[in-house]
């Protein structure tokens, strides 16, 4: 019979072997992808909007999606509060004070845009068991397939952006989130949003591109005038107006953001007062999956701790065998 | 070698139909009922659950807490078979039947709350199996290790209907089912745990960090001693049997070494991450981390000396207080640790509520008529009367 | 004026109004709430304005024109309740019109003289275009006076002064830049208050409705900060437009044509100002001949003419900024407040499970511990479905 030290011996072995296990992800968590050259995305420009919903119902049409009412006694209009299963895009306002000044803090109001923001690195991604949640390798646009998902919603609740959302009111619901209008790209056709903004608020076009687009914008000198363009500013003919320039934050959202965005986001407020969240520079996907990696890579471990316990269990159940046999 | 190898098992007997059964049963109708209208007009119509909170108690209670219960299979085996206790032989079968019945009820308990249950083989198809994602683990090994316990118990069943020789057949090859049986639930255990690590900043930071796996594992193993000592005193009292507190002494002062170290450990995380000062706000984050670890301090209070252990009040009462602990460890982390905003609330539906009081039901339930009619519990000199 | 000619126009004006007006007496009703409701007035001011129209002596009018079309007096010959000849002739007298009188000459020049003498501190003086300032306001000159001095010389003994249309409001066309004659708006070189009418042209209701509030309460009616009548101008064209549900809705016309534009969807994208322009457009059109008859409503995107700086200003095609302030309240806010809390029926079944659980659990203990020692039988007790 073994002590009772024998066994904390051995308990505190198994402890350590799977603290050690724990410990090694740490060190070396995944490396974050870089965005692909040909990655699409959008640029919302919430000086620019002015909060017409053009892309709320566009993407309610191209996508054929229902009307969302955020009250059973009132349902005339489509109102969602956020984006849901059935709205993939929502304007959203920020209200302080008397409202006298578009894009103040302070008795001002602002417009903001949410929708999917195709990170580089996807928390739902990596969160989905069983790949209904893609991302395209060439234009980054994260993708959904509802005959494959499982309904889980790891999703939903792993999107630091909220982004995804699950159909609860329906027997067979499915998530609902942008998808960047890749169901239009056949036709030649680009995001609706970006198509039918009228002051170019909502931009379409590649990455590399809405970026350098909004490091120009957020330098500009605030009062002066310049050219915005609208719809698809890599491949879309040109549609640019002038108008003034807003005071810009210094700092693009998405650029850095969890191991950034395709969607960017400028503005001349704070972007947390308008529901971003300040995220760190590395994604949460990267951590989750190092510790993955580094618990389950090659099997190794498990593996390993398998070979132990049967090695154990066949020399210490030997006797029920027997046990078993007399019976 | 076990010394305590030779147990013998029989069915405790006496009728099925009795006012508890009947009451668990009502139960079990009315969890259906609900479940009836969930599947036709979808998880909104009986579930409180929404954009914010996707998971709701279905999740966390009936998964993630139900999982955790049903590690006593796990916890004993390791006992027996990995480190060589021989004497806790008698406990093994009890366990592992609350085990599968756990794990069972909680495999059926995720088809009730996936959105598109219809698909979920696709767990099991290559082609769309993500091994990435750390639900595709847990989902797979908790498949698997369904199985597994499942096998773990035939000779149970091989027993009751008289298959002696494939009984022998199979018990030939079980160590390797009882080392998967190992290995699964540690894998799927501390992924439960790590399920919460892409959540990133919306769970709390006292719950956040990359050592949630181990975490969840050591609760995870706590819990499985808890629910033993929990689990013999209620089947020795409703069965009128003695509480085998030669057994569970020993094996509660072991439990409190391992609450110990992770007590230890949890702190020592909080401080290395500099997280403990969030302990002392005024939130109700920093209420419920008092509660859970209050839960475990009471433990050690209730378990302090081998003269309390002897105590089977005291064996029951600290099993409970440590399942508290485990219990809340995981609602705090899932829920009320996890904040997508302060917009949004959530809190369990009256129909939520009672398919996980069905469930639970449905456990004890299950686990009266098979010790009634299985050989389960070690034979008693004196058998009930029941 | 001859002296006999003043004998026909007593003769004249001893007839009731409405064989004066050529309208019947319902029509002239009709006309007179119609001007009520034009002013905003609370009900009964009809009556006031019908009474004033009806004994009140014809006020003596003076039109001035310098830089401009003439479009806002063709506006008003064109309206129809009644039609403005009947009015100008009738209602008020107009006692110099540069378009509008036979005269020419010294003649006319005299009659102007003649009016302002007879009528000093009693006469409307209407100003129509802009007034050139640059080199002493040499650009337009009328009988070898400049606007300027006219402008002045008219002003001084005016009962009040109204600036019709937008060149005479702050300069309009003709002061657009590079604005080579200095052209101004009348207030600019007046050091008395000016009502401006602006619009190209403006709506000959709010210009008719401004003299008849002169007439029937002796006053001028209120304005805002641009000198403009309150009761005309402090409605934005956006909140009014027929089309702003197709603004709401997001359905724009893309260009000129198109089946957004054919299906009379929101004009805002080909650069319609309405969002920025405050006149009363939609609410009372033009031409008095039904619905749609507005720039927008024909399918135009407003212009902005009533909107210093933005009518001939900013391109026609050029986007508007918007002015309305407050948000409408169909927007979500940043964080709306979703999902539900513990109500009662949740927090019974909780209590209740835990009532349960925690006495079962309380009475096993309790049991238990009476087994001791260990090998003794518990009491019997019943497990508790609540107790997991």
């Amino acid at each position: 019979m073994t002590s009772r030290r024998d066994f904390l011996r051995g308990t505190l072995a198994g402890t350590g072997a799977v603290a050690a296990a724990a410990v090694a992800p740490r060190a070396e968590a995944r490396p974050m992808p870089e965005r692909s050259p040909d990655a699409v995305g959008l640029l919302f420009d919430g000086t620019l909007c002015i909060g017409c919903k053009a892309c709320v119902s566009a993407c309610k049409e191209v996508n054929d999606l229902p009307l969302d009412y955020n009250s059973p006694v009132d349902a005339l209009w489509d109102t969602p509060l956020d984006t849901t299963a059935r709205t993939f895009n929502v304007i959203k306002v920020y209200k302080d004070g008397d409202l006298s000044q578009k894009d103040s803090v302070e008795n001002g109001y602002a417009f903001t845009k949410a929708s999917c923001y195709h990170c580089v690195d996807p928390s739902c991604v990596s969160a989905c068991p069983v790949s209904a949640m893609t991302k395209d390798k060439v234009t980054g646009i994260v993708e959904y397939d509802a005959n494959i998902c499982i309904g889980c919603r790891y999703c939903v609740a792993a999107c630091p952006f909220g982004i995804p959302k699950y159909d609860y009111d329906s027997p067979t619901g499915a998530i609902g989130k942008c998808e960047l209008c890749r169901h239009r790209t056949e036709d030649g056709q680009y995001a609706a949003c970006a198509e039918v903004c009228p002051t170019g608020a909502t931009l379409f076009g590649k990455v590399g591109d809405l970026l350098e687009e909004a490091r120009r914008r957020v330098a500009l000198e605030p009062g002066g005038t310049t050219v915005y363009p609208r719809g698809d500013i890599t491949n879309g003919p040109d549609q640019s107006w002038e108008g003034p320039v807003a005071n810009y934050q210094q700092h693009i959202y998405g650029e850095h953001e969890g191991g950034g965005t395709q969607v960017l986001h400028i503005g001349a407020i704070p972007h947390q007062k308008l529901g971003l969240p300040a995220l760190p520079e590395y994604s949460y996907a990267s951590r989750s999956e190092g510790l993955q990696h580094g618990l389950y890579s090659g099997l190794v471990l498990p593996l390993a701790l398998f070979g132990a316990m049967t090695w154990a269990a066949r020399r210490n159940s030997r006797h029920d065998d027997e046990e078993g046999g007399e019976k | 070698m076990s010394s305590h190898g030779h147990v013998e098992h029989a069915p405790v007997g006496g009728r099925l139909f009795t006012p508890v059964t009947f009451f668990l049963a009502m139960l079990v109708i009315l969890a259906l009922a609900v479940l009836g209208v969930r599947f036709i007009h979808g998880l909104g119509a009986v579930t409180n659950l929404n954009d914010g909170y996707p998971w709701g108690i279905w999740v966390v209670a009936d998964v993630v807490i139900g999982s955790a219960f049903a590690c006593g299979g796990f916890a004993v085996a390791a006992l027996v078979y990995i480190f060589n206790r021989g004497e806790y032989h008698p406990l093994i079968r009890p366990a592992l039947l609350a085990s599968l019945l756990g794990y069972t009820l909680a495999g059926v308990g995720v088809l009730f709350d996936l959105g598109r249950y219809w698909n979920f083989y696709h767990i099991f198809l290559p082609g769309y199996a993500h091994v990435n994602s750390v639900m595709f683990e847990v989902a797979l090994c908790v498949s698997l290790y369904i199985m597994v316990l499942w096998i773990e118990f035939s000779p149970a069943i091989l027993e009751k209907f008289g298959l002696k020789h494939a009984r022998k057949k199979l018990v030939g090859t079980m160590y390797i089912f009882i080392g998967l049986g190992m290995v699964l639930p540690m894998m799927h255990q501390s992924s439960l745990g790590s399920l919460l690590i892409v959540f990133g900043h919306q769970v709390h930071p006292l719950w956040q960090t990359m050592w949630l796996p181990l975490i969840f594992l050591l609760t995870a193993m706590l819990m499985g001693y808890a629910i033993i000592l929990f689990e013999s005193c209620v089947a020795a009292a409703g069965y009128r049997r003695s509480v085998e507190v030669h057994l569970l002494n020993p094996m509660a002062r072991l439990m409190l070494w391992l609450l110990a170290g992770f007590l230890a450990f949890r702190f020592a995380d909080l401080i290395a991450r500099g997280a403990l000062g969030y302990a002392f706000e005024g939130s109700l984050q920093a209420i419920f981390f008092w509660l859970e670890i209050a839960c475990f301090a009471l433990t050690f209070y209730l378990l302090r000396s081998s003269e309390a252990r002897r105590n089977p009040a005291n064996l029951f009462l600290g099993g409970v207080a440590l399942l508290m602990g485990g219990i809340l460890l995981r609602i705090n982390a899932y829920l009320i640790g996890y904040d997508p905003g302060a917009h949004w609330s959530y809190f369990p539906s009256v129909g939520e509520l009672v398919v996980t009081i069905g469930i639970f039901a449905l456990k004890i339930l299950a686990y009266i008529i098979i010790t009634r009619r299985f050989p389960v519990l070690p034979r008693e000199h004196a058998p009930a009367t029941h | 004026m001859h002296k006999e000619l003043k004998e026909l126009a007593e003769a004249w004006y001893a007839r009731p109004i409405e064989d004066r007006l050529g309208m019947t007496r319902r029509g002239f009703m009709q006309f007179c709430a119609t001007l009520a409701t034009t002013l905003g007035l609370s009900r009964g001011a009809e009556a006031q304005i019908q009474k004033a129209i009806e004994q009140a002596r014809r006020p003596s009018v003076i039109w001035l024109h310098f830089q401009e079309c003439t479009g806002c007096t063709e506006s008003m010959l064109r309206a129809e309740h009644p039609t403005l000849e009947k009015l100008i002739l009738d209602v008020i007298s107009l006692d110099y019109h540069e378009t509008l009188f036979a005269a020419a000459g010294h003649q006319f020049e005299a009659a102007r003289i003649q009016a302002m003498t007879e009528n000093k501190g009693k006469y409307l003086l209407v100003i129509e275009g802009a007034i050139p300032t640059r080199e002493n306001g040499i650009y337009c000159k009328i009988g070898g006076h400049t606007a300027i001095d006219l402008a002045r010389e008219c002003a001084a003994d005016a009962a009040a002064v109204i600036a019709i249309g937008s060149c005479a409001a702050w300069g309009g066309m003709p002061s657009t830049s590079p604005n080579p004659t200095g052209a101004t708006g009348v207030d600019s070189i007046l050091d008395r208050p000016v009502v401006n009418i602006p619009g190209c042209p403006p709506n000959p209701y709010n210009f008719l409705a401004t003299v008849v509030h002169f007439l029937t309460f002796g006053t001028l009616p209120e304005v805002d900060h641009e000198g403009r009548p309150l009761f005309a101008y402090s409605r934005l064209i956006h909140d009014h437009c027929e089309r702003r549900a197709h603004f709401d809705a997001g359905r724009f016309a893309m260009e000129f044509g198109d089946e957004g534009h054919r299906k009379g969807y929101c004009l805002y994208k080909l650069g319609c100002k309405g969002p920025e322009t405050y006149a009363n457009c939609p609410t009372v059109l033009f031409g008095d001949v039904g619905a749609g008859t507005w720039p927008v409503g024909c399918g135009h995107p407003c212009i902005g003419c009533t909107e210093q700086g933005v009518g001939f200003e900013k391109p026609i095609h050029t986007l508007a900024q918007l002015k309305s302030v407050h948000p409408p309240i169909s927007f979500p806010r940043i964080h709306e407040q979703q999902g539900s809390g513990a109500k009662t029926g949740e927090a019974a079944v909780i209590a209740a499970v835990a009532g349960a659980a925690a006495g079962a659990g309380a009475m096993l203990a309790r049991n238990l511990g009476k087994a001791r020692p260990a090998d003794a039988p518990a009491e019997r007790t019943d497990k508790d479905g609540g107790s997991a």
